[in-house]
């Protein structure tokens, strides 16, 4: 007996919702971060598991999460730069207290 | 029940409770560990569906580069050990709300709608060629463009990461 489909979206979908409610709920830019990566993953499980069982002949889910994780690799890197001259500026990564972007 | 079957479920249990703990807990070093846990998990995920390059990719670039690179920046930026400030009650309970309501509709849209999948018991692992000869053609199914794409946004990253982290 196989793994139904069902199975392997609902765990994604928990990986999904539990990034949001991160990306709500946290204050500090790089636990948000944590988040939105959170959030990219999961859609990232759902290309593949539908790839594979809706379309398995076709590649097109696998590419595009190889895509969204050079994508995601990218994003992080610049944000966690931008976080670090944040900090090194405001000596703060609290998105209630940064106030202004100047730099 | 069959070792496939255990496998999964041992998975999807580390999924669930490591993603619920990273965005729950109040130590940001414990919450890019769970991170990580679950970025293994789903690697793992990866492998259980036959994607064995993805999963390759997913544990080199993810587990290896991206979250190497937060644990790097937690401590350039917060003492060990320090709690995270919480925010307001009525942010949290939005929050929950938001996203209770939203899991509850898409699980059950995608409990009732029926998907016309395909058994998976004759699907072979992808041949590496086949992948390597799709991600570099241009014919149909083929990702040359968006392949190129790719690379000069990860110029343009490099570039830019260059830009900001430059003292002046």
């Amino acid at each position: 007996m196989e793994i139904p489909m069902q199975c392997y979206l609902i765990v994604a979908l928990v990986m999904f919702f539990s990034g949001v409610y991160g990306f709500i709920t946290r204050r500090n830019l790089l636990a948000m971060l944590m988040s939105l990566e959170l959030i990219l993953n999961a859609v990232n499980v759902f290309f593949v598991v539908f790839n594979r069982f809706l379309f398995p002949e076709h590649l097109e889910g696998m590419f595009f999460s190889l895509f969204v994780i050079g994508v995601a690799a990218a994003e992080t890197a610049l944000a966690i730069a931008i976080i670090i001259n944040v900090f090194r500026s405001s000596k703060n990564i609290d998105n209630e207290e940064i106030k202004e972007l100047k730099y | 029940m069959e070792a496939s079957q255990i496998i999964f479920f041992i998975l999807s249990a580390i999924i669930v409770v490591g993603s619920i703990m990273s965005v729950v807990s109040r130590k940001l070093l414990h919450a890019a560990t769970y991170l990580l846990f679950v970025l293994i998990a789903t690697a793992g995920l990866y492998l259980l569906l036959n994607f064995h390059f993805l999963a390759a990719v997913q544990l080199s670039v993810y587990v290896g580069g991206i979250l190497v690179l937060f644990v790097f920046a937690i401590f350039l930026t917060s003492q060990v050990g320090e709690l995270m400030p919480q925010s307001t009650l009525s942010r949290r309970i939005m929050g929950s709300v938001i996203v209770l309501s939203g899991f509850a509709f898409s699980t059950y849209v995608l409990m009732t709608h029926k998907f016309k999948t395909i058994a998976q018991s004759e699907i072979s692992e992808l041949d590496m060629q086949d992948l390597g000869t799709a991600l570099i053609g241009t014919d149909m199914y083929q990702y040359l463009l968006p392949f190129e794409a790719i690379s000069v946004l990860l110029l343009a990253c490099i570039i830019g990461g260059i830009l900001i982290a430059r003292k002046k």
